[in-house]
């Protein structure tokens, strides 16, 4: 590869490397006026009677908010690499736990239904 | 040995450059990978966090499933004005610790203070707002233990309520959509106090300038934790607030 091959315990010149971004004010605002309608969203698609979607549609919102807050709020768009897997691992994490306890619990009365 | 580090560094100093600054620890190469370190460690917290309201996510979730009539009749007594206002406030609150890591990156200390103020306003407003819902909760009853009111539930219509009544065990099953009601806005609401307490040390800070020098990270850093307590939150209002609100109109 490259004949370059100096000390760099510090990572610097790893080109995964994230440069340090500072997100503008208007990006700012565009979540936030995001984030509004969709909790107007939200408390509108409930009034509606659309039963197994209601619940599904409000995770959804939920979801969607979340993952904007996550990627501008807290950066997470401009981390590097390893920040952005922490925080999937974590979720993911999160998920396998839900689904894992949830399959117990469905299975316990397996057939008496 | 101290020749032994002056060698080491004067050995380093032609291949990245090193930029002395007041806040940069000397175990770190850069300030880069300090900053980045440092963010690594919040999100780990985090990450425990998730899993500390995960679990009363889950037993949200199940209990749901298995009470579902008591939950609906429960979380219909709940507000929603109040409940949607409150995430409209929180949002608010979050949009301005945003704001405020902008002003401490571009080195604005009168701005960063600002909108540390409004984030810690619009934080009192939100618990304020917790307040009034936690006292109507209480003059109704509907706290679990030895006092909790099933009534309005087993007679909805007595209370001039449109809700379906529920069969005497049903309704005792309100406690438990209750139990988690307080258990997790509470816990959230403890979240919050905890910030706004740090937002007052980090103000007094912000003040005499600290974060407005180049060294952002524990407004960024705090700004990550206000952040998760509003996620926790946004999930929070529809699943507690907006389980099947249809039936009232």
């Amino acid at each position: 590869m490259s004949e370059q091959h100096y000390h760099d315990p510090g990572n610097v010149t790893n080109p995964e490397h994230a440069e340090h971004h500072i997100v503008t004010p208007a990006q700012y605002a565009m979540v936030y006026v995001t984030l509004l309608i969709c909790t107007a969203l939200t408390v509108l698609a409930a009034t509606f009677d659309l039963g197994v979607f209601n619940p599904i549609i409000a995770l959804a919102i939920a979801c969607f908010k979340g993952v904007i807050v996550i990627l501008f709020f807290m950066h997470v768009k401009y981390q590097s690499n390893l920040i952005k897997m922490t925080v999937g691992a974590g979720f993911f994490t999160f998920l396998v736990l839900i689904t894992m306890t949830l399959s117990d619990y469905i299975s316990r009365a397996w057939g008496l239904w | 040995m101290d020749s032994a580090i002056a060698t080491t560094q004067e050995h380093e100093a032609g291949e990245h450059e090193h930029v002395f600054v007041p806040q940069h620890r000397h175990h770190f190469e850069t300030e880069e990978q300090q900053r980045e370190a440092g963010s690594f460690g919040m999100w780990l917290f985090l990450l425990t966090e998730i899993m500390f309201f995960g679990g009363m996510f889950f037993a949200y979730l199940l209990y749901r499933n298995w009470y579902y009539d008591a939950f609906v009749a429960a979380s219909n007594q709940l507000n929603v004005k109040l409940g949607a206002a409150n995430t409209a406030i929180l949002i608010t609150s979050g949009f301005f610790m945003a704001l405020g890591v902008w002003a401490a990156e571009v080195r604005k200390k009168k701005l960063l203070v600002i909108y540390l103020i409004l984030t810690t306003i619009f934080g009192f407003a939100f618990l304020g707002i917790k307040y009034f819902e936690y006292k109507e909760k209480y003059e109704l009853h509907h706290i679990p233990g030895a006092s909790f009111d099933v009534s309005q539930f087993e007679n909805p219509a007595a209370y001039g309520l449109k809700e379906q009544p529920l069969a005497p065990d049903m309704a005792q099953k309100t406690q438990i959509f209750f139990f988690l009601y307080f258990a997790m806005t509470g816990m959230h609401a403890l979240h919050m106090i905890i910030g706004l307490g740090l937002l007052f040390w980090l103000l007094a800070r912000a003040q005499r300038g600290e974060f407005t020098a180049g060294y952002v990270a524990p407004i960024e850093n705090f700004g990550l934790y206000w952040h998760f307590v509003d996620i926790v939150w946004i999930f929070l209002f529809p699943l507690l607030y907006l389980i099947n609100r249809h039936p009232l109109k």
